[in-house]
């Protein structure tokens, strides 16, 4: 059989999203005055940079990223975060859920965890740096309420996600025409899944935090979930601190982010491994998201990734 | 390596869509423990005997309050032949609005009948709107065959309406298949209880179908997004790098290619792609890349790079079909902004001619669009825009229509053949 054209010119599907996700980044610096990238030092958020770069190589990324700080980091992940804004040459800028806690304008939770606190912080991190569009790195493979998401989110002035009154999305042209004090947020990496991203990583040679390969750690069980020893996660009388060799498929607010049982240690395998993997990395990993069917919906509503 | 499949589903609840989608889904492995155990649950809760996996695609609150669902939902699943990308598409609630934001990247629209009612009015639309959005295949599944107890004669009789219905509305590529979403007959299995079917099941076909995409065979369009020109922010060995950063819509780009660039129409010749840094010889449909040509020529976002030998008309009017999916209507003398490609450009309504009946296909005349309406209309656009026959060119021919002021997209606009040129 003799090849055809399409058969020549068909992009990989890996490449394919790829080319996708670098249309929508220059979309918006096309037709934005003032975007901003999220970013965590987190796997999405360093492919969604990756992308960046590849988008206006030779260049620097036009514009700055955004970390919205629980204070509740691990080491490895803000070392990274420091590291790739120097690499890069980027201009970091922090909203500090600590601020917020020290004067009183939020109060810590009773569990003592974060992740829910970040709102705030993120709306005015948005609204002191004048953002107009905001790029996030929510895929909609990671919860239902993302699966109905654009790609370009209409927030209003206080960062709501309305379900009801999303605009359609056709083709590849995306509108971002916005009110004074509404804002866009955008997200690249809404086709791909976690495979998608880890096998990215792998295509690429991205570097990420070294907690996401297998090491050795201190950890004790909650709730069905491996939680690192540390400040701001101490084992109470009843749980068994025990150390295990341990890697984190997602990374966020320390004292909730659970680790999983793997040997992973390197790239290829970390493929293997959530290929055949038979839970989500939410499920495994993020307390927050397992009590409520609706945590995501209710936290999107508020303004929240 | 897999390719990637963009599929879209339509019909209603009562079809069985959900099921169909959780099966599709669940059979394929793509539902990982721990959201089965949810929906498992759910199940209980709710008093069902057995597991419901249409709660798989269960949707927001929100809709759960009002036992409606009211927005495409994106899905994700792959085998080791390909990975795919399923617009799940409500039926009910504004299934014109859904069915065609999920048709408008759709590779395949799969449409669900339930064998029991045949062809409803719905499934007409459906199909209406897949020959409109001019998606290039239909997949018809005849759902609950296992409530006729596997009836071939009475799967015929709703496969020969299908077709008939295809036929007038010039579908080209219309495909049926005979399936329980229910039981999982013919969805990822071929079913032993319908012998007398010896086609594939739905996911052999999505898996095995040879992608058509006419549109790589087309003249180069390279529609401009921004124009790199780092200078000092970036090596020195850049400084005076200078390219067009896009994506390609349609055709190829190779290195030495002629080229024209749009509204100005001044030509010259590719001397590079790149991707961040990786030199290309050349690049093909869907590709985002930057390109460099021999000559410093004033091109800014929203200019077009073409090939030489086919240089599209500018129009500065055009008729087309727009998919009106705005709550206030659209009236003749309205003034909107035209989304084409990388360019907004200004444009008024001219003329409302009329708007189709779906039932029929027969266009009626009307002074105005209503929300879920599909009509024809004339535009006049205040620049020229390279605008291509939808029919030929599904990127390049399409457009959205926006509200200047709310910014709120008013519609899916696919422009005809025939206009004036500049």
């Amino acid at each position: 059989m003799t090849t055809t054209i399409e058969e020549r010119t068909e992009l990989s599907h890996l490449r394919w999203l790829e080319a996708e996700a670098i249309h929508i980044i220059r979309e918006v610096v096309g037709e934005f005055d003032r975007p901003g990238l999220l970013f965590s030092g987190g796997k999405d958020s360093v492919v969604m940079l990756h992308l960046a770069t590849k988008a206006f190589w030779p260049g620097r990324v036009p514009f700055p990223v955004l970390h919205v700080d629980t204070g509740h980091n691990f080491p490895e992940v803000l070392d990274f975060r420091d590291e790739t804004v120097t690499r890069l040459g980027l201009d970091l800028r922090v909203s500090a859920v600590e601020d917020y806690l020290a004067d009183g304008r939020l109060k810590e939770r009773a569990d003592g965890t974060r992740n829910q606190l970040q709102t705030q912080p993120l709306l005015d991190g948005i609204e002191r740096n004048k953002f107009d569009a905001v790029f996030g790195g929510g895929r909609r493979d990671e919860d239902k309420a993302r699966a109905k998401e654009r790609v370009y989110s209409l927030r209003d002035a206080f960062g709501q996600w309305n379900p009801r009154n999303q605009r359609p999305e056709l083709w590849d042209l995306y509108n971002g025409r916005h009110r004074p004090g509404e804002h866009v947020r955008v997200f690249p990496l809404s086709n791909w899944t976690e495979l998608d991203i880890w096998r990215y990583i792998e295509a690429e040679s991205i570097a990420i935090p070294s907690l996401y390969f297998a090491h050795e750690r201190e950890v004790f069980e909650r709730d069905g979930m491996l939680v690192a020893v540390g400040p701001y996660s101490q084992p109470t009388e009843s749980e068994t601190v025990r150390t295990e060799l341990v890697r984190y498929r997602t990374v966020g607010d320390m004292s909730c982010t659970g680790a999983v049982a793997s040997d992973a240690d390197t790239i290829e395998k970390v493929v293997a491994e959530v290929a055949v993997s038979r839970i989500t990395e939410r499920g495994a990993t993020r307390a927050d998201d397992r009590f409520s069917e609706a945590a995501m919906e209710d936290r999107k509503k508020q303004g929240y990734f | 390596m897999t390719s990637l499949l963009r599929l879209a589903t339509a019909g209603s609840v009562d079809d069985g869509k959900s099921t169909l989608v959780g099966r599709l889904l669940f059979d394929s492995k793509s539902i990982l423990a721990d959201q089965f155990d949810a929906v498992e649950r759910v199940s209980r809760d709710r008093g069902l005997a057995t597991t419901d996996l249409a709660l798989v695609t269960d949707g927001l609150r929100s809709e759960r309050e009002q036992g409606i669902t009211i927005d495409v939902a994106y899905r994700y699943f792959a085998t080791e032949k390909r990975t795919f990308i399923l617009a799940d598409c409500p039926g009910h609630v504004q299934y014109t609005r859904n069915t065609v934001t999920g048709s408008s990247t759709a590779d395949v629209l799969v449409v669900l009948v339930d064998i029991r009612n045949g062809i409803q009015e719905q499934t007409r639309r459906h199909l209406a709107v897949a020959s409109l959005l001019r998606v290039p295949h239909v997949f018809v599944t005849v759902n609950k065959i296992d409530l006729l107890d596997f009836d071939e004669t009475a799967y015929n009789s709703v496969a020969r309406e299908i077709h008939a219905v295809a036929d007038t509305l010039g579908l080209e590529d219309v495909t049926t298949i005979p399936v329980s979403a229910l039981r999982g007959d013919n969805v990822v299995e071929q079913s032993s209880a319908t012998p007398w079917y010896d086609g594939p099941s739905l996911l052999e076909l999505l898996e095995t179908l040879p992608l058509d995409r006419a549109e790589s065979r087309l003249p180069l369009h390279f529609p401009v997004q921004l124009v790199i020109r780092p200078q000092s922010s970036a090596a020195p060995e850049f400084h005076d790098y200078r390219a067009y950063a896009g994506r390609i819509s349609a055709g190829s780009a190779r290195v030495g290619d002629e080229v024209v660039v749009l509204p100005s129409g001044h030509t010259s010749t590719i001397i590079g792609i790149d991707l961040a840094g990786e030199e290309l010889t050349e690049a093909h449909i869907a590709q985002s890349v930057s390109i460099r040509l021999a000559d410093n020529i004033d091109i800014s976002r929203g200019d077009v790079i073409v090939a030489a030998e086919s240089e599209p008309a500018l129009r500065d009017s055009a008729t087309a079909t727009l998919a009106w999916l705005a709550d206030t209507p659209l009236a003749t003398g309205s003034r909107v902004l035209v989304k084409h490609g990388t360019k907004s450009v200004l444009a008024i309504v001219t003329e409302v001619i009329g708007k189709l009946d779906l039932d029929t296909g027969d266009l009626v005349p009307a002074n105005t669009l209503t929300l879920n309406d599909i009509g024809e209309v004339t535009l006049r656009f205040a620049e020229p825009l390279p605008l291509e026959n939808y029919a030929t060119s599904r990127a390049n021919g399409a457009f959205l229509l926006i509200d200047g002021q709310e910014g709120t997209t008013l519609a899916a606009g696919m422009a005809h053949a025939v206009a004036a040129t500049v």
